[in-house]
């Protein structure tokens, strides 16, 4: 009371306005000072594919800890090939990475092969080598368009949009599938290449040579960009091994690690001739470097495959009911968001005893409690879409 | 004749297999140079800094797969991680070497289209000693080489020690091993559900745990094949054939 009794009435009652409109602004300010403030980000947000729950401790603007919710999207993979035969699995684990479908067939079409001791034939290995690419190329580029929307850059993301569909259409040309193709078969592929598409897949390439230029300019070389994703969310190189961070975000933290040059033998990659990227920042801006020059990289090699593309069969004699000797077998491939592998136990049936289906994104997501510590909120999203995570690789 | 041609290539495909599984420690089907001596180096390695802990060890095509003994599951994350300069976590996880229940019978509501997996109990590559082992893959991002390991746990107490204060990536996966399987982890900060609802009850990946969508609604696959129009016109024609061979055939033999 005795603050309004001030001496001259006029300014006395102008303070008292300007307190009475601040005063939301004043109590959350007092709030954040005294305690922490959980927010839950999610189940939907723009910056997952799918949906991640992300659970975050704040005090004012920083994270002082981060729990990611996993699990909305859990389909018990694992369970279901326990009572599936060995045909049956592959179009269910087209569904764990949605957005490079092809890459995730092969490990576990390439383990059961090795354990049948079958093997497809070159032509097959080096139509799987392409698709593989292909699926790797259609989900970097979309990868580096949306990245820009998660700073605010709407434009990129229509370009992403516009040229991923490009090679959805070549995917959809040689298997008949957009996204889940299912066109591996044990022992080799459904089918051979349609007439013609070779020669599309080659101009297609060069496009999206043309779009990688372009996404450097907009995006890699913009400002704002960098002001937003440098120094943001960096990764050491030996914590994001021991988190089992894989693929491109591993080398992006300076870890010269590619399972296409450095794991056992898969496909036709021994036969070429490719460069593995690395950077040495381990930031978000280092991710999509990375990403940008893989994305480039592949292309190279889709047209080293297309002039290499050898003539024959693309099915090996398999036996027309599948049924794979008692073994087991680690097969890993490097997909386009990391580490794939599948450990298959095999007694002898149709179908397998245990499938471990180890898949890139969980590993990568489980570091987001260690990596958002300390970090703002509106880099929380950069970090997650640089991280490139599917939902249903991470749930399975 | 598509019922001539599979039998003779099943029967080469087994005898092939058999030939590879006999050869435990020399990849011999399939020669490769290189392996073989990385395993020797890392088996030195694991002698050198765990004496005695490796059981059995076997080559999976060409990976390592290395069976030790329960007490030195907890010390192996380390000895992993320095000594064999393997810096990169793959997984752990679980397996229930349990016969699976009785499949494409009456178990499982007629689901005729499911694998008949034997119903005797059977290990995997480098054996076990009872029905849960844990296993983990690690590998090295330098030296390009890597194991996997495995460990016998036990069936009423099932639990091994945690890897999480050598490897943080340990942490989910231990989470969903024990939730999936019932593994305990010894020293793990928080065992709590990863996928599963905190309410839940049971261990889903449990050989015993049954397949609830199956349990809830019967195989779809079966209606096909009840509903089959073709099927009662086909059955007479069935006893008739049969009631006309049958004098044929005794005079054949007579």
């Amino acid at each position: 009371m005795s603050t309004t009794d001030t001496p001259t009435g006029v300014p006395s009652f102008e303070l008292e306005r300007n307190a009475m409109r601040h005063l939301a602004d004043a109590q959350i300010n007092v709030e954040l000072d005294t305690g922490d403030m959980i927010l839950n980000l999610g189940p939907q947000h723009p910056a997952t594919h799918g949906t991640l729950r992300l659970v975050v401790r704040l005090d004012g603007e920083r994270v002082l800890a981060a729990d990611p919710v996993i699990g909305y999207m859990h389909r018990g993979y694992e369970k279901l090939t326990e009572f599936r035969t060995y045909p049956q699995i592959t179009t269910l684990i087209n569904r764990i990475d949605w957005l490079s479908s092809f890459a995730n067939e092969v490990p576990f079409v390439h383990a059961a092969e090795q354990l049948m001791g079958v093997e497809a034939p070159p032509r097959a290995n080096y139509i799987r080598t392409i698709l593989t690419e292909l699926s790797r190329i259609s989900t970097f580029i979309l990868f580096l368009g949306e990245m820009g929307l998660q700073v605010g850059a709407l434009t990129p993301a229509f370009y992403g949009f516009r040229d991923r569909e490009y090679v959805l259409n070549l995917i959809e040309g040689a298997t008949g599938g957009r996204f889940h193709p299912n066109f591996n078969r044990i022992g080799g592929l459904k089918e051979d290449l349609p007439w013609g598409w070779v020669s599309e897949t080659r101009s297609v390439m060069r496009m999206m040579l043309d779009s990688c230029d372009q996404f450097e300019d907009l995006v890699a070389g913009n400002e704002i960009f960098h002001s937003r994703t440098k120094g943001i969310g960096v990764i050491p190189g030996e914590i994001g091994a021991a988190y089992g961070v894989s693929g491109s975000n591993l080398r992006a933290s300076g870890v010269d690690w590619d399972l296409r040059r450095d794991g056992a033998p898969y496909l036709a990659y021994p036969d070429l001739d490719f460069k593995v990227w690395t950077h040495s920042d381990g930031d978000s801006f280092a991710r999509y470097w990375v990403r940008l020059q893989e994305t480039r990289e592949a292309v190279r090699m889709v047209l080293q495959l297309l002039d290499g593309l050898p003539a024959g069969p693309v099915m090996a004699k398999v036996p027309r009911i599948i049924k794979v000797p008692e073994g087991e077998s680690w097969v890993e491939t490097e997909n386009p968001l990391g580490q794939m592998g599948y450990y298959v136990v095999s007694k002898g049936a149709t179908g397998p005893f245990r499938v471990k289906i180890r898949s890139a994104s969980f590993s990568n997501v489980s570091i987001l409690p260690w990596l958002l510590q300390g970090v703002y909120v509106p880099d929380v999203v950069t970090i997650l879409a640089s991280l490139y995570f599917i939902l249903g690789d991470i749930d399975r | 004749m598509p019922d001539e041609t599979p039998e003779p290539s099943d029967a080469d495909v087994p005898a092939v297999a058999e030939a590879s599984d006999a050869p435990v420690a020399d990849a011999a089907p399939e020669p490769e140079p290189e392996p073989d001596p990385t395993h020797v180096e890392l088996l030195a390695r694991i002698e050198g800094a765990l004496p005695d802990a490796v059981i059995e060890h076997a080559d999976v095509f060409g990976n390592l797969v290395v069976r030790i003994r329960p007490g030195a599951w907890g010390d192996f994350a380390g000895v992993a991680k320095s000594t064999l300069e393997c810096d990169y976590l793959s997984f752990v996880s679980a397996i229930d070497w349990a016969p699976a229940p009785k499949e494409g019978g009456d178990d499982a509501s007629g689901d005729t289209s499911s694998p008949v997996q034997p119903s005797e109990m059977t290990f995997g590559a480098a054996g076990s000693a009872g029905r849960f082992q844990v296993f983990a893959h690690v590998q090295s991002t330098a030296r390009h080489w890597g194991c996997t390991v495995k460990v016998d746990v036990d069936e009423a107490q099932p639990a091994v020690a945690s890897w999480v204060s050598v490897y943080p990536g340990a942490d989910w996966h231990e989470r969903e091993a024990w939730e999936m399987y019932g593994v305990r982890f010894d020293g793990h900060p928080s065992l709590r559900h990863l996928y599963l609802p905190a309410e839940f009850e049971g261990h889903p990946l449990r050989k015993d745990f049954p397949l609830l969508a199956r349990v809830v609604k019967p195989w779809p696959g079966l209606v096909d094949v009840e509903g089959m129009p073709a099927e009662p016109e086909s059955e007479p024609e069935v006893a008739a054939v049969g009631a006309g061979s049958e004098p044929t055939d005794g005079g054949g033999e007579e």
